[in-house]
């Protein structure tokens, strides 16, 4: 005999966490694969559409046979429609083939051989950002509008409002030029000590937010009730801030690195520039420069998906780590 | 009242003073009488003005007889002095006169990218957080693929494609590359202001979507959007001229602060002046618009006050 009942529907179902955390990545993740899609057919589309002849640039001055340059157009695909011709790409893609411009050099190994200097430039941008900007947003926050706060939200605001190409040729022309004391552009033999000023540059922006992010959040946190318990319960000030509130002021600074990540790549093609580090953002510059297709497709969507994955890992150690995000 | 502050929303800066100062006790009238007496407030948004009025009629600030165009090129790299405040740049134009000309198409790319972004936004934001669903899903899809491709990054490989660059050109391509961020603010200010037992109200009497989102969700879902309208004109100037110094924004010969720092870049042992005043005009303009979004969330977010 069935039995309805009739709060079956108001019962709120009883699933267990973990399957509901699965459930969440594997959403999560079903989500990122149009997206990736999406995002890298506009960015060949953007690409396919650019005018003027790749092969003529290729040839420069110097006349080329008709039968060379159909040569070169069929190696590179060129005479294919648009969707066959991102088809082809995207298979290369997945095996790890980012294509290879028109010298015949891989788009790979150039990615390689100029990673490791914008990614020593990225990782020092990234730690002072870090460091310096949470230690500010600390300084700031435990005293709202004292001396600190008021120091501190002055100077990150004039630090935000500065570009950062004006920012970094103010550095290069002051502590380059006038002072002496640091290089001016990129010096292979002293890779650390040159980068110095163009990261603490690159990193200046995100540092001045990772700062008034961070106080606004430990203001805010501040003045919640398990703050007042633990005070209540005698804990020192510099646990209950250091301890209780830090951890959970830390929540909207993380999704910020996540998506500063971006804004770091952006900005490392203007840092790589003024300062001439031969990185990949000046490689990107040069190729888009020079047509080089091929190159400007490879490496930025290769920089296009670091950045979703970025973003896609931190949601996803968000939900592990944090209880209380919702699943939705 | 939708219509004068959508108006104030969009122009941001300088339409400031016509925000409607509604009943008394309301959350504009409150935050319009403690900015009266905020003088960062007060400044940054002098500072704006300013700004605006150089992009509209830069002559009355100019010296009679200096022509932006009109280059001897005897003159050329003067330092500043009495008769050229600023020096004269490379082909002998007087620096003052073009720093001045170039603060148009900064303020010009600055509101008009910010307005139509504002309107997408609004628009497809409150589609989105009042009906949800599959419109919903579909808006947020499209949002997260945009949101993919850093502004930067995804400003060189669209323009680099474009081959004539104006304040057009260059303009539509930022609104391309910077609606998302708008949109996601909008869509969740409305989904908030959209719980509140008024709205139940508007519809229980018997008042069409279209009536509720007008007249209910979107002058009370403003607030945020304005404030971060407000940052995004710095924000924008700063990326037009960072495309412009990169070589893809705009192109000579047009007068831009971008560009003039573009061509600066190489003198900086020799002629440091001229990478200094279009550096100093740009940074005022960004700062101002900064400071005045920051004056107005403070006053327009009670939960800070």
């Amino acid at each position: 005999m069935d039995r309805i009942d009739p709060l079956d529907s108001y019962r709120p179902t009883l699933v267990k966490k973990e399957t509901l955390l699965g459930r969440y990545l594997v959403r999560r993740i079903l989500q990122f694969i149009p997206v990736f899609f999406v995002a890298t057919a506009i960015i060949f589309l953007f690409v396919y559409l650019m005018p003027g002849d790749p092969i003529r640039a290729l040839a420069g001055d110097r006349q080329m046979s008709p039968s060379t340059r159909q040569a070169l157009r069929d190696r590179y695909d060129l005479d294919d429609p648009f969707h066959v011709q991102y088809v082809k790409y995207m298979g290369r893609l997945f095996t790890g083939d980012l294509g290879e411009d028109f010298r015949g050099q891989q788009v790979t190994e150039k990615l390689a051989a100029k990673l490791p200097v914008t990614m020593r430039l990225a990782l020092m941008a990234f730690v002072f950002e870090v460091v310096i900007g949470i230690l500010a947003g600390i300084l700031a926050g435990v005293r709202k509008n004292g001396f600190m706060d008021n120091l501190v939200l002055a100077s990150t605001l004039v630090v935000i409002a500065i570009p950062i190409f004006v920012l970094g040729f103010i550095a290069q022309y002051m502590l380059g030029v006038r002072l002496g004391v640091m290089p001016i552009s990129y010096n292979p033999s002293r890779p650390t000590f040159s980068l110095l000023m163009p990261a603490l540059v690159l990193g200046s922006v995100s540092l001045a937010y990772i700062a008034r992010l961070t106080r606004t959040s430990l203001v805010e946190n501040l003045r919640a009730d398990y703050v007042r318990t633990a005070t209540s319960k005698g804990l020192s000030r510099r646990r209950v801030v250091g301890i209780h509130t830090l951890r959970n002021s830390m929540i909207p600074v993380v999704t910020y690195l996540a998506i500063d990540l971006g804004a770091l790549m952006g900005g490392a093609i203007i840092t790589e520039t003024i300062f001439n580090v031969p990185g990949i953002g000046r490689e990107v510059y040069n190729a888009v420069r020079s047509q080089e297709n091929a190159v400007v497709v490879g490496i930025v969507t290769f920089l296009v998906v670091v950045y979703m994955v970025a973003n896609l890992v931190v949601d996803v150690l968000y939900a592990v780590l944090d209880p209380r995000i919702r699943y939705d | 009242m939708t219509e004068p502050m959508t108006s104030a929303a969009l122009v941001g800066a300088e339409a400031i003073e016509e925000i409607p100062i509604g009943p008394e006790g309301s959350l504009w009238s409150d935050a319009w009488r403690l900015l009266r007496r905020r003088p960062i407030f007060i400044i940054s948004s002098l500072l704006v003005i300013l700004m605006v009025l150089i992009a509209l009629f830069p002559g009355l600030f100019n010296f009679p007889g200096y022509n932006p165009r009109d280059c001897p090129l005897q003159d050329a790299r003067l330092r500043p002095s009495a008769e050229h405040w600023f020096g004269t740049d490379l082909l002998g134009c007087d620096y003052y006169a073009r720093v001045l000309y170039g603060t148009r198409v900064s303020i010009a790319i600055g509101i008009i990218v910010t307005t139509v972004a504002t309107v997408v936004a609004l628009i497809f934001g409150s589609i989105a957080g009042y009906y949800g669903g599959l419109v919903d899903t579909l808006i947020a899809r499209a949002t997260d693929v945009v949101f993919a491709i850093p502004l930067i990054l995804g400003g060189i490989l669209i323009l680099s494609l474009v081959g004539q660059r104006g304040i057009m050109q260059v303009s539509a391509v930022l609104i391309l590359l910077g609606w998302p961020t708008m949109l996601r603010l909008a869509r969740s200010s409305v989904l908030a202001v959209k719980e509140n037992d008024y709205v139940d109200a508007a519809r229980a009497l018997g008042a069409s979507s279209f009536r509720i989102i007008r007249r209910h969700i979107l002058p009370n879902a403003l607030a945020p959007v304005i404030v971060y309208a407000t940052i995004t004109v710095g924000t924008i100037i700063a990326a037009e001229a960072a495309l412009s110094f990169l070589g893809v924004g705009l192109q000579l010969p047009a007068i831009s602060w971008g560009l003039m720092i573009s061509v600066a870049q190489n003198r900086l042992r020799t002629d440091p002046h001229l990478l200094f005043f279009p550096g100093l005009f740009l940074s005022i303009t960004v700062f101002a618009f900064i400071l005045m979004g920051d004056a107005l969330r403070d006053a327009l977010d009670p939960k800070l006050r």
